[in-house]
């Protein structure tokens, strides 16, 4: 049994709140998938999100990035409702990187061209992209036969093409091998460094430890604890938490879900 | 009546000589077929690119529509036709009783719903895979249709192939507001029926073996196409 977390808030220096969201929730029927989340991710900061399969991880950063309507409560960009103006001003990297049926810098340039990104600076653009994920050899390649981690390399650099604020990252690395993993995070982190705000979903405690300053967690749809990732990963507070890293399956008394 | 080994090499014949009525009736019949089957893809595809990636009241009920007017009657499009351009019909001021043109309108409105209702499926499966990737990119929905029907281009060839060969096969609309005229509405399917009718084995059979020929000779290119692009995972 676990104390119900405090309104949950992940800071960092900057003190900008870039994203925010109260009371959120999701339903489907009578199902409560996402409930009472209150989160605010300030800019600058990298946010890792985690918890176990069904927890709502996944479904939380696309309700965040706006790909799906709440049911309950809102989400706030820079103080202000989200929009299709502000997603503009956000990226999402998918778990199974979806890829045109296009060549590797025919992908790109979608991407520019979509955000009204043209000529000289798309061009540009587009060559920093792919050098940035090293890609260079594989510029005229249909994307859809580049290997697993050349296409996330590819994702992630159309994402991060368009300049984005914010990035969402859904399990990145999920499927990847050691390798490919190290450049994901090699991205994650220049894009850090470039100022990019990050939110990862992971499973790997590793990953976590490497790429989070903030650990949110999740269980049953809520978040029941947050904390600096260190903090939360090496002595965690809520029972779900403890039996998650201790790869025990955690069943809430508390909650049916149903509720 | 003469063997049919005789007949075809009489067919052949007419087909290796060039026979002037034969040339005129099969150039009569590809540019009434093509047109038609550009005007529906014109029609088809973004109809059906619409339907397929945009969710709307009613759009079941639009689905199941395309996908029972596919069936359409040739012969009662040839009849609703004649209907609207006969000297009595709306559009009888336009003078356009077998012509062309008449034949053109015929094929289209049967082709249409082929290429409609075939594009909304490829579309639709493929926005499915698009969808949240182009959602979190912001798409707007002309952009989005255009990506899905580029993307999905060599899949539209097979759909603007089928279009092709339900246009290029048909009789019972196309002699009904053609009218069968020679030189001015002859085509291949109406010919096959005429010159059988008549006896003049020959001719139908020449004409009748020039229609395969073109048949195989489109679905190879298609698939040649398709398959090109599926090695090279664009397809």
């Amino acid at each position: 049994m676990h104390d119900p977390a405090p309104m949950p808030e992940v800071q960092n220096d900057e003190e900008v709140p870039l994203l925010g969201a109260q009371r959120l929730g999701f339903s489907a029927g009578s199902q409560r998938l996402i409930r009472d989340i209150d989160l605010t991710i300030r800019a600058g900061s990298r946010t890792v999100i985690m918890g176990a399969n069904g927890s709502g991880k996944s479904l939380l950063l696309r309700l965040l990035h706006g790909l799906i309507p709440p049911t309950e409560g809102h989400v706030e960009w820079c103080e202000r409702p989200l929009d299709t103006a502000a997603r503009n001003e956000q990226a999402m990297v998918f778990q199974r990187p979806v890829m045109m049926r296009r060549s590797v810098a025919a992908n790109l340039r979608f991407a520019l061209s979509a955000r009204g990104i043209r000529g000289a600076e798309r061009a540009a653009r587009e060559a920093e992209a792919i050098a940035s994920a090293r890609l260079e050899h594989l510029v005229n390649r249909p994307a859809r036969v580049l290997s697993g981690g050349e296409q996330q390399r590819l994702a992630m650099a159309r994402a991060l093409a368009c300049a984005p604020r914010l990035l969402f990252l859904d399990e990145p690395t999920a499927s990847l091998d050691p390798a490919s993993t190290h450049a994901i995070e090699q991205i994650i982190d220049q894009a850090h460094d470039d100022g990019v705000t990050i939110v990862l979903v992971t499973h790997d405690a590793g990953q976590a430890r490497r790429m989070g300053q903030d650990l949110v967690f999740l269980d049953a749809g809520r978040i029941v604890e947050t904390g600096p990732v260190a903090q939360v990963l090496d002595a965690p507070s809520s029972a779900a938490a403890q039996a998650w890293l201790g790869g025990r399956l955690y069943l809430d008394p508390t909650h049916s879900s149903q509720t | 009546m003469e063997s049919f080994t005789a007949i075809l090499a009489e067919a052949l014949g007419l087909i290796l000589s060039g026979d002037q009525a034969v040339i005129d009736i099969v150039l009569l019949s590809l540019r009434v077929t093509l047109t038609a089957v550009v005007l529906a893809c014109l029609i088809g595809l973004p109809l059906g690119a619409m339907v397929g990636a945009f969710r709307f009241p009613l759009r079941t009920a639009v689905i199941v529509t395309m996908n029972t007017m596919m069936g359409l009657p040739p012969v009662v499009v040839g009849l609703v036709v004649y209907l609207m351009l006969s000297a009595a019909g709306p559009l009888g001021p336009l003078a356009l009783l077998y012509t062309a043109t008449a034949m053109v309108i015929a094929q289209t409105i049967l082709v249409t719903p082929i290429v409609a209702a075939l594009t909304r499926q490829v579309v639709e499966d493929l926005n499915e895979e698009y969808a949240e990737q182009f959602a979190s990119m912001g798409i707007g929905p002309v952009r989005r249709i255009m990506a899905l029907l580029w993307d999905a281009r060599y899949s539209l060839l097979t759909v603007a192939l089928a279009g092709f060969g339900r246009a290029a096969a048909e009789v019972g609309a196309v002699i009904i507001v053609g009218g069968n005229i020679n030189h001015v509405t002859r085509v291949m399917t109406t010919t096959i029926a005429l010159e059988t009718s008549k006896g003049n084995l020959q001719l139908a059979l020449a004409l009748g073996l020039v229609l395969l020929v073109i048949a195989v000779v489109v679905n190879g290119l298609v698939y040649a196409i398709r398959g090109s692009a599926t090695r090279a995972a664009y397809a």
